[in-house]
């Protein structure tokens, strides 16, 4: 540091870095994930979110502790289109039954339908995309046409079919209207991955790594997909709302869960009986799910905030 | 709907054949005739659905062909609003013993090609229509003419897996009993006396064609040429998936004159649309409301509506090959059922009020009627009874409620409302589970049934062919009857339904059919739940709309404003 | 670059022979006989319906069916279908129609979500912003058949703006309020999307140059911000296209519209093999070329994609 021409830039005691800006040197450099959480964990939206869904997960693993009245027990056509009373504090369905006690027993099935389908679409969707997208040629090829096949094929007719086969047609359950809309959602997904990898995979920090030795399927996990994650969160997020309200139509249409499962889908469905004449009976259900889209919203757009190193906060 | 081959061995079957959901539009120039200050040339638009089968009469067996086919066409005869046959294009029908029949056609009407309608276009029309290899669905209305069995001859191969196929192979082009010695006679002479045959003979299978429509009736089916009140707008009014425009027949004269100066049939696939659209007057007039409008029509359409009860019922089948409702056990059971249904409420929050709780197992609108029926009891709501009936069966053999009682239906014609409401009574009253067992095709459900293979009980429903008793008896719980798809059977009951098709009166025949009933009701292979009234709405455009006798709008009837 | 369109061309032909053959093995694995069916309650002689089986070859095992239709395929003969009505003709009725439809609601889609979506982004946490959270949720959790009945009732009935169904007058105005309907929950889609690559963008090294060197606001968010955010904006609402072309069961259902989603959903119930491939095997041309185009779009919005490789 002698030769005063040698640098461009003022000496570092003159320009003191900004905490954020400074390296420690003392300790190891923390992984992309570690940082996110660090980052994640003192955010706002992401303590509400998760409060929100960790509230979501108890009502529907224990529906007993935040209703007495058993669900579809005692439906009284006496009852129906009943307004508010005591023990029923939002009011009784068409066919008389309590409408708070199905909304929160339905809370497990939705849940679940929202939650696994979103989770099988991620897996298949980003992996097929991921793969797609970066690899090309004929990878590429095959991915993306297997999924212009899957893309093609109507909805009631492939949810018909499945709940047709052997092992559906007589218990049909949660999983099989997840695996109905995982099978026919996924290409979506695996579309969207791939356009956001084909843009990413082409920026200079992943050139930057596979110069510095990185094999091809770590710069693809470690530097291109975490750089590709934001639309894919977004599309997460939302189908998670999307596919809970696709049960209610494969339900109402008699493919999706049996009536013996309570799940706000149902009770969606079954609302359109009033529609004309006491629409507020739709209300609770539609308000549940909108709760639950909102918090998965919420969480979504947090961690896409921690992931991206650009968007941090000064 | 079609008999067996064992009831043609019965007396009368004339009006159990008759398959037309939507026939009989007739009559009823009297009634509207009050009506006034209307324009008899505007063009009313009603609800209708693509029709399933290219317009040849006897083709048609779905209400949305019905409905245009009635107004094309005019037959022999036609119904007046309660169901009762008037002569429209027959002179005179007569017979000395009820098996050779000679009827005097009308001279001087024309189709709309100008074609006259002569005794020949009828036998011509008929042997066609009774030919097994012209394919239609309503050819076994013939079945009664001598000479039926050459010209609708089939043969069967058995395949070498089992299968069996039928195959058109008539013997003869032409029934041996019909014939035309002139323009203005028709012979016919049936292969056994049938008192009542004439009956039929308003019936849409017994309509005229001209000669285009046997020389090429699929090109024929697509532009349908006929002599009735209104006639096809121009070559090409029937623009598929979307509509149907008629237009009146100024060269008609007869007892079904049009009002308006056509009808446009708008298709819907749904009836939430049309409802819209009527509370908008883009359309005038229904008589399919959505189930969610059943409560708000009244206000909706003050001063515009009308229900009437038709012949129409609904019942809950109960498969006898349940193991579950079979023996003693299983009678008390079915007994249980019924006491735990609540007609009287779900006819009025579910239906509000556009059903009434059914009292046997035929409407009140059909002659013969009785309500009081021994063993109709059981048609009374009593929880407590059937608590008490269920318990007296589970002593006999208790209940295998591993699964729970599932009411198969089809989701698409607006039964889940009704079947979850029985449902929770059963589950309310009974202390079983129950619900819908829902199905998105009605083709499985029919599947199921016609291979005797329900899980649970079954939604079953029949509109008259004809306001007759036995109609509502015959085609659905004789033995092997066509309709009784859960194979019911009594010896009893079938007696009791012979001796009544040969009995000398309507009074001593309507005896013997309430006698049945009563056997029906002693076995329950189905509960009688509810009768229908058909609820109709019109625009601001109309000056009133009504319905017939079988509940299909008469659409000539109806004033422009 | 011609050569790199023509290979994905050239993909259309395994694509087709995939589809149609899964979804004619679909409609061939479905329970209950068509052709019975197709007479409801009331049946007609048992003659009747085996001749009409046999016609239709449906008395034949898989292959031999699925054989027979792609005879026809490429004779240019479809057939026709359980009504005895040409399939062609139903084809060529049914898809302008939808086409129409698709278009209108791509357009609302794609304008308003994106033009919220960039405000949005950009105007992270302000009003704005948590007022189109609000309004997207709504759009998510309100069910279509509701709010389309809403809309209908609403514009169609009460205010009497539009038409409230469709029927046989499917023009460009008559189709507006299903488009919009239509579009709705895309545009939730449209708009999140936008707005997180948006936002992403906002803080990219070449916006803070571009900001640094003087351009413009306006033109740092459009050439700038806005055209290196469209990536997953233009994948969604190229896979999108072939969603709407597929006809929306529901909105044509509420709105009456003589499309395809119609005809599909009748067909399916019906099971009627020959329609739903026929119309499949359209659908499939539509995605094949919209992904097309949308890949083609990608290295135009970026220079940096390549496809020679």
């Amino acid at each position: 540091m002698t030769n005063k021409n040698s640098h461009f830039v003022a000496p570092i005691e003159e320009t003191p870095l900004l905490a954020t800006d400074t390296l420690k040197t003392d300790q190891a450099p923390l992984s992309l994930w570690a940082d996110a959480w660090r980052k994640l964990r003192r955010r706002p939206l992401f303590i509400i979110s998760a409060l929100l869904i960790l509230a979501l997960v108890v009502v529907a693993l224990f529906p007993g502790l935040f209703s007495s009245v058993a669900p579809n027990e005692g439906c009284e056509l006496a009852n129906s289109e009943g307004g508010p009373t005591a023990g029923h504090p939002f009011g009784f369905t068409f066919q008389g039954c309590d409408i708070y006690s199905r909304v929160i027993h339905g809370t497990q099935a939705s849940l679940s339908v929202g939650v696994l389908a979103v989770l099988c679409v991620l897996i298949v969707g980003v992996t097929f995309g991921a793969l797609a997208g970066f690899y090309g040629g004929w990878l590429d090829i095959v991915l993306a046409r297997l999924g212009d096949i899957f893309f093609a094929l109507p909805l009631i007719l492939g949810a018909l079919v499945i709940t047709q086969l052997p092992v559906f047609r007589q218990n049909k359950s949660v999983w099989t209207v997840v695996l109905v809309i995982a099978v026919l959602a996924w290409p979506q997904m695996a579309r969207i991955t791939r356009g956001a990898v084909i843009e990413v995979r082409n920026a200079d920090f992943v050139t930057a790594a596979r110069a510095l030795g990185v094999s091809k399927f770590s710069a693809l996990v470690r530097h291109v997909l975490p750089n590709a994650l934001a639309p894919v969160i977004v599309l997460a997020t939302l189908e998670l709302g999307v596919f809970i309200v696709a049960e209610a139509t494969l339900s109402f249409l008699g493919i999706g869960l049996p009536e013996g499962i309570m799940s706000w889908g149902h009770d969606i469905a079954a609302a359109q009986s009033s529609i004309r004449t006491k629409p507020e009976i739709l209300l609770y259900p539609a308000a549940a799910l909108s709760i639950t889209v909102l918090s998965f919203i919420m969480l979504g757009d947090a961690v896409r905030d921690a992931l991206d190193p650009k968007s941090r906060q000064r | 709907m079609r008999f067996t081959r064992t009831s043609k061995a019965l007396g009368i079957v004339a009006v159990a054949a008759l398959a037309l959901t939507g026939c009989g539009a007739g009559g009823g120039s009297n009634n509207g005739a009050s009506q006034s200050g209307g324009d008899p040339n505007k063009i009313i638009t009603a609800y209708n659905n693509e029709p399933q089968h290219p317009l040849l009469p006897a083709n048609t067996n779905e209400a949305y062909g019905s409905h245009v086919v009635e107004l094309l066409f005019e037959g022999l005869r036609t119904y007046d609003p309660s169901g009762k046959p008037v002569n429209a294009l027959a002179d005179s029908i007569e017979s000395s013993d009820a098996q050779n029949w000679t009827i005097k056609v009308k001279q001087g009407t024309k189709f709309t090609n100008g074609e006259p309608v002569t005794a020949k276009s009828f036998v011509d029309s008929w042997n066609y229509a009774a030919n097994s290899k012209s394919l239609q669905a309503n050819g076994f209305f013939f079945e009664s003419i001598a000479g039926y069995d050459d010209v609708s001859a089939v043969t069967t191969e058995k395949s070498a897996d089992g299968k069996t196929t039928t195959t058109p192979a008539p013997k003869a082009d032409t029934m041996s009993g019909l014939a035309a010695p002139d323009d203005s006679t028709i012979t016919v002479k049936l292969s056994q006396p049938e008192a009542d045959w004439s009956l039929r003979l308003g019936y849409s299978a017994y309509f005229p064609l001209p000669s285009a429509a046997l020389a090429d009736p699929k090109t024929y089916g697509e532009n349908p040429v006929g002599n009735g009140p209104y006639k096809f707008a121009k070559t090409g009014a029937w623009v598929h998936d979307q509509s149907i425009s008629l237009v009146k027949n100024a060269d008609y004269s007869g007892p079904r004159e049009a009002k308006n100066g056509g009808v446009t049939f708008k298709f819907y696939t749904d009836p939430g649309p049309a409802y819209t659209d009527l509370q908008s007057d883009n359309l005038d007039v229904t008589d399919v409301l959505p189930s969610n409008a059943l409560k708000t029509y009244v206000t909706d359409f003050p001063d515009r509506n009308a229900a009437k009860p038709v012949a129409t019922d609904a019942t809950l089948n109960i498969p006898p090959y349940n193991p579950n409702f079979q023996g003693e056990a299983g009678k008390l059971r079915r007994q249980a059922l019924s006491y735990a249904i609540n007609r009287e409420e779900i006819t009025k929050v579910v239906f509000n009020g556009t059903r009434k709780p059914a009292q046997a197992f035929a409407p009140p609108v059909i002659e013969g009627f009785k309500g009081d029926l021994a063993g109709s009891e059981v048609l009374k709501f009593d929880p407590a009874k059937a608590k008490d009936l269920w318990a007296q069966a589970e002593k006999i053999k208790p209940y295998d409620g591993s699964k729970p009682l599932q009411i198969a239906s089809n989701t698409d014609g607006g039964h889940k409302e009704w079947i979850d409401a029985v449902a929770n009574g059963f589950k309310n009253n009974l202390g079983i589970q129950a619900e819908i067992q829902p199905f998105a095709k009605f083709a499985e459900v029919l599947n199921l049934r016609k291979s005797q293979s329900l899980p649970g009980l079954t939604r079953a429903g029949w509109q008259a062919d004809y306001p007759s008793l036995y109609n509502f008896l015959g085609p659905v719980w004789a033995t092997g009857a066509s309709s009784n798809y859960e194979q019911y059977s009594n010896p009893e009951f079938d007696k009791l339904l012979k001796e009544g098709l040969a009995a000398k009166s309507t009074g001593d025949a309507n005896d013997k059919f309430n006698k049945a009933q009563e056997i029906l009701f002693k076995d329950l292979p189905g509960l009688p739940l509810w009768d229908y009234t058909v609820p109709i709405v019109w625009s601001n455009n109309v000056v009133k709309a009504e319905t017939g006798w079988n509940g299909a709008i008469l659409y000539y009837n109806i004033t422009a404003k | 670059m011609v050569r790199y369109i023509l290979r994905r061309l050239l993909q259309v032909i395994p694509v087709f022979l995939g589809t149609t053959l899964l979804v004619y093995y679909m409609v061939f694995a479905l329970p209950g006989d068509p052709i019975s069916a197709l007479f409801g309650d009331r049946q007609p002689p048992q003659s009747v319906i085996d001749t009409l089986r046999s016609q239709y070859h449906l008395d034949q095992p898989f292959w031999v069916q699925y054989g027979i239709f792609l005879q026809n395929l490429f004779t240019f003969n479809l057939g026709n279908d359980f009504t005895g009505q040409p399939i062609a003709a139903t084809l060529a009725r049914v898809f302008p129609v939808t086409a129409m439809l698709a278009v209108e609601a791509l357009i609302i889609q794609a304008v308003f979500g994106v033009a919220f979506g960039v405000f949005a982004g950009l105007r992270r946490g302000s009003w704005f912003d948590s007022t189109v959270l609000v309004a997207s949720l709504v759009v998510i959790a309100v069910p279509t058949f509701v709010l389309g009945f809403v809309f209908q009732l609403v514009f169609g009935v009460q205010l009497g703006w539009a038409k409230p169904t469709v029927g046989a007058n499917a023009d460009w105005g008559n189709l507006l309020l299903p488009a919009v309907v239509l579009g709705l929950v895309s545009f939730a889609y449209v708009l999140r999307l936008t707005r997180a690559s948006v936002s992403e963008s906002m803080n990219a090294d070449y916006v803070r140059t571009a900001t640094a060197k003087g351009l413009s606001r306006p033109r740092v968010v459009l050439a700038h911000i806005l055209r290196n955010s469209l990536i997953p904006v233009v994948t969604y609402l190229g896979a999108n296209l072939g969603g709407l072309m597929g006809g929306a069961i529901v909105t044509e259902g509420i709105f009456n519209v003589p499309g395809v989603g119609n005809k599909l959903y009748q067909a399916v119930l019906r099971s009627e093999g020959p329609t739903i491939v026929s119309i499949v095997s359209v659908l499939v041309l539509v995605f094949v070329v919209a992904n097309l185009i949308v890949d083609l779009l990608y290295a135009w919005l970026d220079p940096r994609i390549r496809y020679d490789q």
